[in-house]
């Protein structure tokens, strides 16, 4: 079998949004609207939560040009293109941050638990992919929500070496629906970040 | 608990990729994670991803030249095609990929508010497009080559010229943005971003040849870019050792 190497990785660089998200750059009447702008595209099941939060250099100053995607199951635990799937919910959100504060936003659903390859679920999460200046190659992350009784039996997070570190990956419950969910890139708090 | 290999994607080989801390380029210093990341066999959340639609694209999505200036306007600048085949590391076709490109005009000035850059904005040039990989996995679009352009990085650092890629495979572990290079361009080997990535081969792999074959005479030159995203196993044998 030939082996093809995968082509290299390179930053995103500060202006992304121009080919990601061109109606936030104020490139207006190219494309209708920005691609995953809307991750609830109907009558959606499930509870409808906002997932907000903040990515964070080394010095503890959020990124104010990073982009953010979010791809995620339905209230059922089944991603759109599986069976099944909830057909009024896309599972896919794609968020400039502000260029003021560096704030992202999700209007989603709570996704259920999804299947393990060996057996066994996963608790609810939502797969995350940073992109920015400064960074090389897309980095993966996940928002547990630190309320969910299943992340005890999570198998992602039972691979934690460093059980401090685990926290880094729950997503506070903030008010009414709202979880917050900070990134740090660098330093004691740093994000885990997975090569999958 | 034993834990039992799966198809899954095949992991990404670190050589392939830039290094995420690389001085040079002054923002990973404080942008590039310290600690080791964690590693998982992928699941169902890294092999499924979204999947866009042909219905998703306009008809000069893929025309840059046009898509952004009045009806009878075209951009300014040498006029060329790119074109391509996404195919994964085992040599398959990925068919119904989502290609996005963004670029700077050909003197180099972005489209954007935050760019500040003395060269002038062109009225008939956006800088965006996107294109869907067809049933064998290739991909085409016009625009104009873009200029390079001055950076705040090192004292008199420039960007080569390029055109960024943000393309969407059939799984969210196959996400990635790259940036497509200029044959013969003298500022690629000078470009810290460019040497983010250690392994020569790799950084020849993104600049892309000058295609007379495919060059449309009196009208535009073209060039040619390979993409190669990470493969699936095979997951015939989904609950036993590959090869046994």
């Amino acid at each position: 079998m030939t082996d093809h190497p995968e082509t290299a990785s390179q930053t995103a660089g500060p202006y992304v949004h121009i080919g990601c998200t061109p109606n936030f750059a104020g490139i207006h009447g190219v494309y209708p609207e920005d691609l995953g702008a809307r991750m609830i595209t109907g009558d959606a099941t499930g509870e409808r939560i906002t997932l907000i939060g903040q990515i964070f250099d080394g010095t503890g100053t959020p990124l104010r040009d990073a982009m953010i995607e979010a791809w995620q199951a339905d209230a059922n635990g089944l991603y759109a293109g599986q069976e099944g799937a909830d057909p009024h919910f896309s599972g896919f959100g794609r968020c400039p941050c502000d260029a003021e504060d560096g704030s992202f936003r999700f209007e989603t659903i709570k996704p259920g638990t999804v299947a393990w390859p060996s057996g066994g679920t996963q608790a609810p999460h939502v797969n995350l992919w940073i992109v920015a200046r400064g960074i090389n190659l897309g980095l993966h992350t996940r928002a547990y929500f630190a309320d969910a009784p299943q992340n005890d039996s999570d198998p992602v997070l039972g691979r934690i070496e460093h059980s401090v570190r685990a926290k880094t990956l729950l997503a506070q419950a903030e008010g009414s629906g709202v979880y917050r969910f900070d990134i740090h890139l660098q330093g004691p708090d740093e994000t885990i970040f997975f090569d999958v | 608990m034993t834990e039992i290999p799966k198809g899954g994607y095949a992991a990404r080989l670190p050589q392939n990729h830039p290094v995420a801390l690389y001085p040079p380029y002054r923002t990973s210093v404080k942008r590039s994670p310290q600690a080791a990341p964690l590693s998982f066999p992928t699941t169902i959340s890294e092999e499924t991803g979204p999947v866009f639609g042909h219905d998703l694209l306009g008809p000069k999505d893929a025309d840059l030249l046009h898509n952004f200036g009045p009806q009878d306007q075209s951009a300014i600048g040498p006029r060329i095609v790119v074109h391509g085949r996404v195919q994964d590391q085992f040599g398959r076709p990925v068919v119904g990929a989502l290609l996005e490109v963004w670029q700077a005009n050909a003197g180099g000035r972005y489209r954007h508010k935050k760019e500040g850059y003395l060269a002038p904005l062109d009225p008939n040039f956006g800088g965006c497009g996107r294109v869907i990989t067809g049933p064998d996995g290739s991909y085409e679009f016009r625009t104009v080559l873009p200029g390079p352009y001055p950076w705040p990085n090192g004292p008199n650092d420039w960007r080569p010229s390029h055109i960024h890629f943000s393309i969407f495979g059939a799984g969210f572990a196959q996400r990635l943005i790259t940036q497509m290079y200029f044959e013969g361009d003298p500022l690629i080997w000078r470009c810290p971003i460019v040497g983010s990535i250690q392994d020569k081969a790799a950084v020849e792999r993104l600049i892309a040849p000058l295609d007379m074959e495919r060059t449309l005479p009196m009208d535009a030159r073209a060039y040619r870019f390979d993409i190669t995203l990470r493969g699936r196993r095979q997951t015939m044998f989904e609950n036993r050792m590959e090869g046994l």
